[in-house]
């Protein structure tokens, strides 16, 4: 269940119209397809009900959006911004 | 400024010089702010609504101790209300449990914890605060019960270089979920006290080799942002992220510069909070436009190829190192000073190391002059 661990905080800049992964010290500007992944990682919906929401609205292979999907959280888990 | 400036990213909010520490590297001025200079409450409020509405993302309430000031919580919570992600960077020594809880309350994200040693009497030693590294892991503790983000901030020199592989056992133990391997960076304060903190090549060389190390074996785990002394780098850190780039420090008194250390350079013209906006003092203060970009840039810095990676590195180094703030920072081995700067660490570093200067109001009083002269066009 993928979700943003203590004191990472996904948001909406209304100056900038730009969503952003603020974070102890750090920040990143996801594209719009991380954008799109980010939305859904509430701590309730796992990597399974991520990539069957995004493979119905982008109307895509879901392979091909799974493999993206788990490639985009494990570079994130990575560097501290989610958690699994 | 013809083309329109980017607007930065984090506001440097420096509530404060004092600070119940010394540190003799300490990155404030040597000429410190008053209490009475300090600004007030409502000038810090109208700062954040500014920031927020420039598209600042975060804010660093820092210092001193910006635990001194009895408004914290009253900017904390301002800072969250108009979307500003908070950090507050302490010496940890004068927190309690009842205000961190209400911090945390009010929207406090992160709370940076500096570290002088993972021993307490040395420690304690070079804060000049006896007791001072117990209160901080005892703080901690307290941060990590609280359910904030927790960095371990280690300042590291060659009086504690050797505990850089129990540091990161202390923040993994700590449950922090980052730590900053910060090696003194020698302006103001440091600056006085180089002899005392710089390293040998070596024991940086084998710092390095660890930290790398670590990095990968704790990917996930703890984050590891790690800062060399530069005297000995190649090239220059890209100091800032690039002067009038990405941040913006507000110094106690309302003065707002590129960078914390920026008052060491003689000749710039700081704007106030008190008779400006923060977006007209960073499109048009004088201080932020003299080295911004490129345009003031000497060779071999205008046609270089890293010119817009590093920024030309730090004007505050280069004016400390050659009293010309706009030449090529003696970092960087295309300066005709690099050589030079690299020997100065390495002899330094094979003396003993000298008594501290510890950092108080009053302990100013030395001339500084440039190490270098300039060199000859």
């Amino acid at each position: 269940m993928p979700n943003f661990p203590r004191g990472v905080k996904f948001r909406f800049n209304k100056a900038k119209e730009q969503w952003v992964i603020l974070a102890p010290e750090r920040l990143l500007v996801p594209d719009e397809t991380a954008v799109e992944v980010l939305k859904l990682c509430d701590g309730s919906a796992s990597v399974g009900n991520i990539v069957d929401d995004l493979a119905a609205r982008f109307n895509a292979p879901r392979d091909v959006i799974a493999t993206d999907v788990a490639a985009l959280l494990q570079d994130l888990a990575d560097k501290g911004f989610i958690t699994a | 400024m013809t083309e329109s400036v980017e607007a930065p990213l984090a506001l440097l909010a420096e509530l404060t010089h004092r600070c119940p520490l010394q540190c003799p590297y300490c990155s404030n001025p040597l000429e410190l702010e008053r209490a009475s200079n300090e600004i007030d409450t409502a000038t810090w409020l109208r700062v954040l609504d500014e920031a927020a509405a420039m598209g600042m993302h975060q804010v660093h309430f820092s210092g001193g101790e910006p635990t001194v000031r009895k408004d914290l919580e009253e900017l904390v919570r301002h800072a969250d209300e108009n979307g500003l992600y908070s950090n507050l960077i302490t010496s940890g020594v004068l927190l309690d449990r009842t205000r961190l809880e209400a911090l945390a309350e009010l929207g406090l994200e992160h709370v940076q914890i500096s570290f002088q040693d993972t021993v307490a009497p040395n420690a304690d030693r070079i804060g000049g605060y006896k007791g001072g590294h117990e209160k901080k892991i005892a703080l901690a503790h307290m941060v990590r019960e609280t359910g904030l983000a927790l960095t371990v901030n280690a300042v590291v020199h060659r009086q504690n270089i050797e505990h850089v592989p129990d540091f990161l056992d202390m923040a993994v133990d700590l449950g922090a979920e980052r730590i900053e391997i910060a090696q003194v960076q020698y302006y103001g304060w440091a600056l006085k006290n180089r002899a005392a903190f710089i390293p040998t090549y070596d024991q940086l060389k084998r710092t390095t080799e660890f930290v790398t190390e670590a990095r990968e074996r704790l990917k996930g785990v703890l984050v590891i942002d790690y800062v060399v002394p530069d005297y000995y780098a190649r090239r220059p850190k890209t100091c800032m992220g690039g002067w009038g780039r990405r941040f913006l420090n507000i110094n106690p008194a309302g003065k707002v510069l590129p960078c914390h250390a920026a008052e060491s350079i003689p000749g710039l013209t700081f704007d106030s909070v008190h008779d400006h906006s923060l977006a007209w003092i960073w499109e048009n203060s004088s201080a932020f436009n003299k080295y911004r970009g490129t345009a003031w840039m000497p060779e071999p810095c205008k046609s270089c190829d890293r010119a817009e990676l590093d920024w030309g590195g730090c004007r505050c180094q280069a004016y400390a190192l050659t009293g010309n703030a706009g030449t090529v920072d003696p970092a960087c081995e295309l300066s005709p000073l690099h050589e030079e700067t690299f020997g100065l660490a390495m002899k330094e570093a094979a003396g003993p190391p000298p008594a501290f200067i510890y950092r108080r109001i009053g302990a100013d009083q030395e001339q500084d002059a440039p190490v270098f002269a300039e060199p000859a066009e």
